[in-house]
This record gives structure tokens, C-alpha cells and sequence, in this order.
């Protein structure tokens, strides 16, 4: 198997059980327990109430394509296996994330309902992606 | 406490972006339009007592203001590095404004320079960045604006033809704009559609070109702007606002902090954008151009496409807007593409616009854009009779 060249992510004390439950391919957000919202990226305060009453709870991995582009010509030679899609995705749980979406991009709708898929890019770490429904 | 009518715009500096850095550096730039802007003011290297400078990529470092400034014998009652990305340029007016209006400074020399750095686009630096975006190939800006698209066209119908009109039409400018990087030939609809598809649905004519460049502003206050040379640009109105760092959580993708900005200039001057003789809105990507006519009111929300299609956008026609051609044809020398947009504001207020010339040129709406619409800085300028 080749060396995976692209950026990882380097957890931070607040991030490290994202990480860790992607690794268990489950997908897990904090909840705020002053405002009751789920939030993403993970951090130390809420950004609705500024509480730091945060606990983490799993969810569905439901959710659509919030937006997405095809990356035809990537930034950086990291990513010179474009073209990729690059898209936010929202939860039914309500935040929006990051992420890629897996499959063809003339596949990929505004929209569309997707599922996480855990892409475990290396040993050591796991991306949290989607795919179509 | 209002800004309006407290400061004045007395002088430019601007470089043609060049396409290639060769030898310069970007204190070498800096020096250059700032010598220039300085004697466009009628005014002396002594006479700047306030100094707001954009921190060059292509040469960062801490205490950037205090070395820049002795390198150019600059002794100064302000100084900072405004660091709001491209909205830095307009937010560096209203704060030497602030300033001026505080009792503080008396010329302020609002500053940016920088070199095209030719290469890998680096992998963001600030941490959740580089955690949560960069894994999944979101780094640099193409992604984020054509995030906004793709959505901006679900939500309103926005068509591929409508955002490709506002890189024709400021080509047209461009043809007119000696120190413009694409001024040889104008552009057609088919030509920007049948350009390379980057990052769908923006096609290469879409996207701004890197170039190294640079480009001065020296504001000053009533007493200091009755001496300059040439007639004034005051400032009348300024909005400042930012919801969001990743276009991902922004509260809404399609609706930028360009609403709050440009609400809060308009009211700060007393005006309305149907009162706005021209527009020199931020021009990152065409989409940004649909987005911020639409948030600063010149048009409803989601109308900005078919908006763009009715009027003609050059300097000769119903609603200038971009009239140097905008970053999409003057290029873009880091954040001095943004500073492109005020200094072509106060070119055409003051009159010389050359060939270009907007007729009656009084009151212009200038937008400063961040970041992936992250920071947003309005700004409404006045030529007085």
C-alpha cells in the first residue's frame, strides 16, 4: 500500500473523541447541555450559548448535500488524485459539515440524501465521509 | 458617533500586477506605491503619522508595522497590521478614518503589498482548519466560492450564463485600464463557459489570477485634505461584519455578512444604493459579485443573476460596477486586489478615471471581501461640489 500523502488531522484534547468513535466507525457530536444543540467541529464551548457543558452523544450519520463542488484541479499536489467531491453535508441532526462525498460526480446533487462512510485512510486514522443513501 | 464626512482619501499608489515576482520583495513594493501615494497627496514622507499595513504571505513576521515603518523612516502615532483577508483594504479606511476622527492621526498611510508566491497552495495553518477542512481537500478559496455557487443556483436559479456576464462585462473596463493584467481582448459568455472547468460550476475565467503587486491610500483628516492636490474622496459611511471563518458554518452560505456590512454604511451615510453613482464590489470569483449586489441591496436576494443580465456593468453603461476590471481582469497581488477596489472608488471620484471615466461620479459603494465571504467590510465614498 503507498504512503497517504494528503493532510491528517491532528486531534486536540477537545476533538480526540471524535476521532477516536470515527476509528470505531461511529459518528459522534458534542451536545450542548445548556442549549441542547449539537455542534460541529468539535470545541470547548458551545458556539449557540457559550456554555461549556458539552457532552457527546451518537447519531443517525444521516443527512443531504448541503452544497459540493468537483474539484477538477486541486490546490495542492497533495491532492492530485482530482478530480474529487468536496461537499458540505447537513445532518439530520442539524450541523453541517466538511466532508467528501464517495461516488461519481455526476452522481452528486444538491440535496441528495447521503450516509456517513468511514474511510480509514490509514491505520491510524479514519475520515468521516458520506455516500448516496 | 458616525465616521461621516471626517476623513478624506487624498492619494493613491497602485503597481500593474505582474505576473511573475523576478527580484522584487515586498518591502521594495510597498515602498514604491507608498512614495507614490505620498506625493499624490501632496504631502511628505514626515507628514504620515499613522501606518495600517497588510502582513505579506510572501514575507510574514511579528512587529511587521514597526519594521516597515523604520525602513521607511516612518515615525507614527498608529500602527497595526489589519489582517481581515481581502476585506483588509476597505477595513484599513474606516479605521485610519476612526483614528483621524479620534484625534490620533492627522495622514494615515493605509498599506498593501505582496509577491505571487508560485507553487503549492499551503495547507492551512490555523488548527481547526487544518483538522477539519484541508483532510477533505477544502484548502485555498476555489472550493468555498464554488460551494456558494452550486448552492446559490439550487436556492435562486442562478445560471452559469448570468454569473459569466459579470467577467464580461468588467473585461470591457479592463480594455480601458492601462495597469489591468487581461486588457488585450474582450470576453464573450461562450468564451468564460468554454474556459477549463476548475472547481464546478466555476470555469478559469471565473477565478481571480494570482500576481505580485501593490497598492497605498493615504487618508487624511478635514484640515490636512484642504491642501492635497487633487479633490478629496470622503468617507461617508462604513460597515464592518463577520459571522464565520469556513463557509461550512456560516449561518448561511448564499446570504453574506455583506447584508450587516452594507447596512451599516448606507445608514452611517445617510443613503440608499439606488443614491450610488458606481459600485466597486470585491471580485474574488463572479459568484461573489452576484452574491454582494444582492446583500448590499442593489438588488432582492436571489435576483442578483438576472440582475447582472439587465444592466450593463461597464463604465459607460447603467450601473458601473468594477470599472479597472476588477480583480478577475486587473489580477489579484494579494491583498492588493483588494486595495484595487478603493483605489479605483477614489480614482473615479476624484475624476480620473481617464478613459474610463464614469460621467458625474459622486458617491461610490465599495466592498471589501474576505476569506470565503468570512469578513466583510462596506464602505460609501463622496466627491463634494
Amino acid at each position: 500500500m503507498s504512503e497517504y500523502l494528503k493532510p491528517l488531522p491532528k486531534p486536540s484534547p477537545a476533538s480526540r473523541p471524535f476521532w477516536d468513535a470515527a476509528r470505531r466507525h461511529e459518528l459522534t457530536l458534542q451536545r450542548c447541555g445548556a442549549c441542547r444543540k449539537f455542534i460541529y467541529y468539535p470545541r470547548d464551548r458551545c458556539p449557540h450559548c457559550f456554555s461549556a457543558d458539552l457532552s457527546w452523544e451518537r447519531v443517525s450519520g444521516r443527512g443531504k448535500v448541503y452544497s459540493y463542488t468537483v474539484v477538477r484541479r486541486a490546490s495542492t499536489r497533495s491532492f492530485a488524485d482530482a478530480p474529487y467531491v468536496l461537499a458540505i453535508v447537513e445532518l439530520d441532526e442539524g450541523v453541517r459539515m466538511t466532508s467528501n462525498v464517495v461516488a461519481p460526480a455526476d452522481q452528486v446533487r444538491v440535496d441528495m440524501p447521503v450516509t456517513v462512510y468511514f474511510d480509514d485512510v490509514t491505520p491510524e486514522h479514519t475520515l468521516v465521509k458520506f455516500k448516496p443513501a | 458617533m458616525s465616521l461621516k464626512g471626517k476623513a478624506a482619501a487624498i492619494g493613491i499608489g497602485e503597481l500593474k500586477p505582474m505576473k511573475e515576482p523576478g527580484n522584487h520583495t515586498a518591502l521594495e513594493l510597498m515602498g514604491k506605491v507608498s512614495a507614490e501615494a505620498i506625493a499624490d497627496a501632496g504631502l511628505e514622507a514626515k507628514d504620515i503619522d499613522g501606518f495600517l499595513v497588510g502582513m505579506p504571505f510572501s514575507d510574514p513576521g511579528m512587529l511587521y508595522p514597526a519594521s516597515a515603518a523604520e525602513a521607511f523612516g516612518l515615525n507614527v502615532r498608529m500602527l497595526n497590521v489589519v489582517d481581515i483577508g481581502g476585506a483588509s483594504p476597505a477595513g484599513m479606511i474606516w479605521r485610519a478614518a476612526a483614528a483621524i476622527d479620534a484625534g490620533m492621526c492627522n495622514a494615515v498611510l493605509c498599506l498593501v503589498a505582496d509577491l505571487n508566491r508560485v507553487g503549492d497552495q499551503r495547507v492551512p495553518t490555523v488548527s481547526m482548519q487544518r483538522e477539519f477542512e484541508a483532510p477533505y481537500g477544502n484548502i485555498g478559496a476555489n472550493c468555498g466560492y464554488a460551494l456558494i455557487a452550486h448552492r446559490h443556483m439550487f436556492e435562486y436559479g442562478t445560471t452559469p450564463q448570468q454569473m459569466a456576464k459579470v467577467a464580461v462585462d468588467q473585461r470591457m473596463n479592463a480594455l480601458k485600464n492601462p495597469l489591468a493584467t487581461f486588457n488585450d481582448r474582450p470576453l464573450t459568455i461562450e468564451d468564460v463557459l468554454s474556459s477549463r472547468m476548475i472547481v464546478d460550476p466555476l470555469h478559469l475565467f471565473e477565478i481571480v489570477s494570482p500576481c505580485s503587486g501593490g497598492a497605498a491610500v493615504i487618508m487624511a483628516s478635514p484640515e490636512v485634505a484642504r491642501r492635497a492636490k487633487h479633490p478629496p474622496a470622503w468617507l461617508l459611511g462604513a460597515g464592518e461584519y463577520s459571522n464565520h471563518a469556513s463557509i461550512t458554518y456560516a449561518p448561511s452560505i448564499t446570504t453574506s455578512p455583506i447584508k450587516f456590512a452594507a447596512e451599516a454604511a448606507f445608514k452611517m451615510a445617510g443613503l440608499k444604493p439606488t443614491d450610488m453613482d458606481f459600485v466597486c464590489p470585491y471580485d474574488c470569483y463572479t459568484i461573489t459579485v452576484i452574491v454582494t449586489l444582492e446583500d448590499a441591496g442593489f438588488c432582492k436576494k436571489g435576483q442578483g443573476g438576472p440582475f447582472v443580465m439587465e444592466h450593463d456593468l461597464s463604465y459607460a453603461g447603467d450601473f458601473p460596477c468594477n470599472t479597472h476590471g476588477g480583480q478577475l481582469s486587473f489580477g489579484q497581488p494579494g491583498l492588493a486586489g483588494g486595495m484595487s477596489h478603493v483605489t479605483e472608488g477614489i480614482r473615479q471620484l476624484m475624476g480620473r478615471g481617464g478613459e474610463r471615466q464614469v460621467k458625474n461620479a459622486r458617491l461610490a459603494y465599495i466592498n471589501g471581501n474576505g476569506g470565503i465571504m468570512s469578513e466583510q467590510a462596506s464602505l460609501v465614498m463622496e466627491r463634494r461640489s
